[in-house]
């Protein structure tokens, strides 16, 4: 007797969001990025479709990095301080879907940028590249909505991702992407319930659903990994189980927390123990990647090009697979 | 899943004769559902209720256990497919493969390698769990032989050929090594040999009918320490096919599929291999055979190994109180930080790092970081205060000076109030505080 397969029978799919505005769709984009629509866990293809591919997103930052460790460092150092040429690097060399653009100059405890200087920023890297744009302030609440709506005016009508919606600080983001056709992340810390609140408050202000990406937090393996896997885990699972309030795709920040790991960067003589440097960070950050991968991310935030042509290969491989 | 109280006692023989020591059928019932009672205390339970039982109380998946003794390695015995529904069970085993085909001298240092790799993490120590010897060149029995001379850990047998194989069990067999593997060609030797040396039995097939077949075969000659493997080795194929096996054994209860499985690390370099363990590692293999062996490598699949089999409810902590670090005096700094394994772990690595004798007081926070237990308001100048207070810190040192992590410079002032000590803001990332303390602990107290 041959065995049953054990399908799943889940009631609705995740939500389809395509990301950037092409010529044609009021934008200057040369490419956009669809992802969403899965019908099944990750790459079950005997239980369901997976209509669009995980995207790998490399991030920009707008100033110098301080502190990466060299085999970070050697990819990026002769692009540092100029983000434009930066992304064109991420885009033509590493092959980035989509750039994922920080404005850490914003930051008043640091150069405290104006929202001029980071519109200018903005408009510098969308003549870079022809990619869609994610695009995160300093992350300090007050500074950022003095920035966003100018970020955001400076490029009306791209359908970038604007980062982010939260529970206490949700309106001015908001507000801004309705305005200018944009999109945005909506993020809560590791909690589905904050998670769901945030996308009913936005909704309420009017965004629609296929203009929301999730956003719950992210840990490095070693730390709290397991967490942001399960978050994932149970926020796909709902999403298939009809919960609307769950069902937009799912971003995931990796190369920032894996390098943050001691294990990643700390030195060699520091500890002898862990292996060699330039391997340690690169396996890290891969690691940390796959395994959002395989619990239902749609956006990796990546940093390393090793690592992410290797994540790369990877989603060929398991988008390549046939049903069992 | 578990049997409810009516189950059973449908079963048993509702006379209330009281013989096993309990006055009704119904209540016996009820302390065997919840496992204070065994089957046999009832004398007059029948052959058919028994095996009704026995077999509906079974878990959905078995535990096989490979060698013998302390090193022996427990897999398989998962109860859910997920692992935010309840803590996964027996965590995965990490396989290094020794090819026979390796000389002597190289054998053994492989081998002597994989037993000695362990690695430190939030005060546990993790390490490997089998030595998988791959009879690549015919020589297995000769490999098997060093491999009980130099091996602390349990072997795996990986051949398709009977004759090397008996060879091998011949010499290692009270071990209790991993059989791999019975295929279709070679069933019946290697059941046969499965059960004459008293082994666990690995199966592999070409697909999942077949996998099935063999399975239920394997089960009706008698055999239960099973570990299943599909013949996949695509990375996607593999990753239905573990999803497969595990949602047959969980939610179907299908019993040829109740067994633990094994996957082998594909790639072409260190970083496709890690990607392949990962996902191994995430999606419910029993075992992960790699021929990787270097630092590197192995902390990252132990770290994703104990993340992914790691309660999900309840972090791992240590107990709120004094620490120390070094050699500490009446004079040397205090450090306060928060109960979570890791925190205090990484707080406690970087400081001897630094060769800083100090103390650290350790805030029950109930196992969370220093920001979300910030975020949660476990860790509030009141309740550092208070246990400032209490653990004793105030009859170990002469001064009244703490350094609090920099990532909550917001509580410095209320927690000075509350506490009545000088609070110093150290730096936001541990890594940071062997330097702080060269050069600028001292200016910072100095004021005091
Ligand atoms: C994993 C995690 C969780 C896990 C808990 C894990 C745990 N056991 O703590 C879960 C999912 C349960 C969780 C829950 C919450 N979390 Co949480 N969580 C995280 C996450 C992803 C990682 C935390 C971690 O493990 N860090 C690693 C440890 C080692 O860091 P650490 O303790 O801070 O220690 C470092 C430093 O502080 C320093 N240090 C430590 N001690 C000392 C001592 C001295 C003297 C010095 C000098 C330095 C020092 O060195 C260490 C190494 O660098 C972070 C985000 C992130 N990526 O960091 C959010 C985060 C901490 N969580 C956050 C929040 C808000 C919450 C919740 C309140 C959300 C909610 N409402 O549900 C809950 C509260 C939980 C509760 N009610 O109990 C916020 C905190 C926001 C803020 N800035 O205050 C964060 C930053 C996420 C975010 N950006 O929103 N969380
Ligand atoms: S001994 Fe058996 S039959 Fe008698 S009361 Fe107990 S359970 Fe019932």
């Amino acid at each position: 007797m041959p065995l049953t397969i054990p399908k799943q029978r889940w009631t609705a799919e995740v939500q389809t969001a395509t990301i950037g505005a092409t010529e044609a769709e009021g934008g200057t984009r040369t490419s956009t990025v669809t992802i969403g629509g899965e019908q099944t866990l990750p790459f079950l293809h005997f239980d369901g479709e997976t209509p669009n591919r995980p995207v790998i997103a490399m991030e920009v930052l707008d100033e110098q990095p301080s502190g990466w460790p060299e085999p970070l460092a050697q990819h990026y150092e002769d692009v540092w301080g100029d983000p434009a040429a930066w992304a064109q690097k991420a885009v033509e060399e590493f092959g980035a879907d989509l750039i994922c653009l920080r404005l850490l100059s914003a930051n008043p405890d640091g150069s405290d940028a104006s929202a001029d200087q980071c519109a200018e920023t903005i408009q510098s890297v969308l003549k870079a590249v022809g990619v869609p744009l994610i695009i995160w302030g300093c992350g300090n609440d007050e500074k950022d909505n003095e920035i966003m709506p100018f970020c955001s005016q400076a490029a009306a009508g791209e359908r970038c991702v604007l980062g982010s919606a939260t529970e206490d600080n949700y309106k001015t983001i908001c507000a801004s992407a309705l305005a200018d056709n944009q999109m945005i992340i909506s993020e809560s810390p590791l909690d589905i319930n904050i998670q769901k609140q945030v996308n009913i408050l936005v909704t309420d202000m009017g965004m629609d659903l296929a203009n929301i990406i999730l956003y719950q937090v992210t840990g490095g393996l070693g730390y709290g990994v397991e967490y942001a896997y399960s978050i994932l885990e149970r926020t796909r699972l709902a999403a298939l189980d009809g919960d609307r309030m769950l069902q937009m795709p799912m971003l995931s920040i990796v190369g920032s927390e894996a390098w943050r790991v001691k294990e990643a960067w700390q030195s060699e003589e520091d500890a002898p123990e862990w292996g060699p440097l330039e391997k340690r960070g690169i396996i890290w950050e891969a690691a940390t990647a796959t395994l959002f991968l395989h619990a239902g991310t749609d956006i990796l935030v990546m940093w390393h090009p090793e690592a992410v042509t290797r994540l790369r290969d990877h989603i060929d491989e398991m988008m390549s697979g046939e049903s069992v | 899943m578990a049997l409810t109280a009516m189950d059973i006692y449908k079963q048993l023989p509702k006379t209330n004769c009281g013989d096993c020591g309990i006055p009704t059928c119904l209540a016996f019932a009820m302390k065997l559902a919840q496992g204070q009672a065994s089957l046999d205390e009832c004398p007059h339970v029948t052959e058919d209720a028994i095996a009704a039982l026995e077999g509906s109380s079974a878990p959905p998946m078995k535990t096989v256990t490979i060698g013998t003794g302390d090193k022996a390695l427990d897999i398989g015995g998962q109860t859910v497919l997920f692992r935010h529904e309840e803590t996964f069970r027996n965590p995965c085993g990490i396989a290094i493969q020794v090819n026979t085909s390796l000389s002597e001298e190289e054998m053994r240092e492989r081998i002597t390698t994989a037993c000695n790799t362990e690695f430190d993490r939030v005060g546990m120590i993790f390490d490997l769990d089998l030595i998988a010897l791959n009879d690549d060149d015919g020589s297995l029995p000769q490999a098997a032989q060093i491999a009980t001379e130099v091996s602390t850990l349990p072997l795996m047998l990986m051949s398709d050929d009977p004759e090397s194989m008996r060879g091998a069990l011949e010499v290692c067999s009270e071990g209790r090594p991993l059989i791999y593997a019975a295929g279709a060609d070679n069933f019946d030797e290697m059941t046969a040999l499965a059960k004459e040396f008293s082994c666990p039995l690995a199966i592999r097939s070409q697909n999942l009918d077949e996998l099935y077949e063999l399975s239920e075969k394997a089960g009706e000659a008698g055999l239960e320490d099973l570990v299943l493997d599909s013949g996949a080795r695509e990375l996607n194929a593999v990753l239905q096919n573990q999803t497969i096996v595990e949602r047959a054994a969980i939610n179907e209860k299908i019993k040829p599929m109740g067994f633990p499985t094994i996957g082998f690390v594909v790639g072409n370099n260190e970083v496709e291999k890690i990607i392949s363990a990962s996902e191994l590692i995430a999606k419910y293999a029993g075992i992960v055979v790699t021929d990787l062996l270097t630092r590197e490598a192995l902390l990252a699949m132990v770290t994703a190994r104990l993340n992914i089999y790691t309660d999900p409810q309840k972090p791992i902590q240590v107990e709120s109180g004094v620490y120390e670090i070094g050699e500490p005096d009446a004079t040397s700094p205090v450090l306060i930080t928060t109960n979570f394994s890791l925190t205090y772990y990484t707080v406690e690595a970087d400081t001897s790092a630094g060769n800083i004798d100090a103390w650290v007081v350790v805030v029950d926070t109930d196992g969370t970081s220093v920001l979300t237990a910030w975020a949660a308001e476990d860790f509030t100048p009141e309740i550092i205060a208070k246990t400032i207070k209490e653990c004793g810190i105030e009859e170990k040192v002469e001064h009244r000076i703490g350094v609090l992590p920099g990532g909550v410079a917001v509580l410095s002032g209320d927690l000075e109030q509350e506490s009545g000590w000088n609070i110093v803001v150290g730096p936001r990332e541990s890594s940071a505080i062997p330097t702080f303390f060269k050069t600028e602990y001292e200016q910072r107290i100095a004021g005091f």
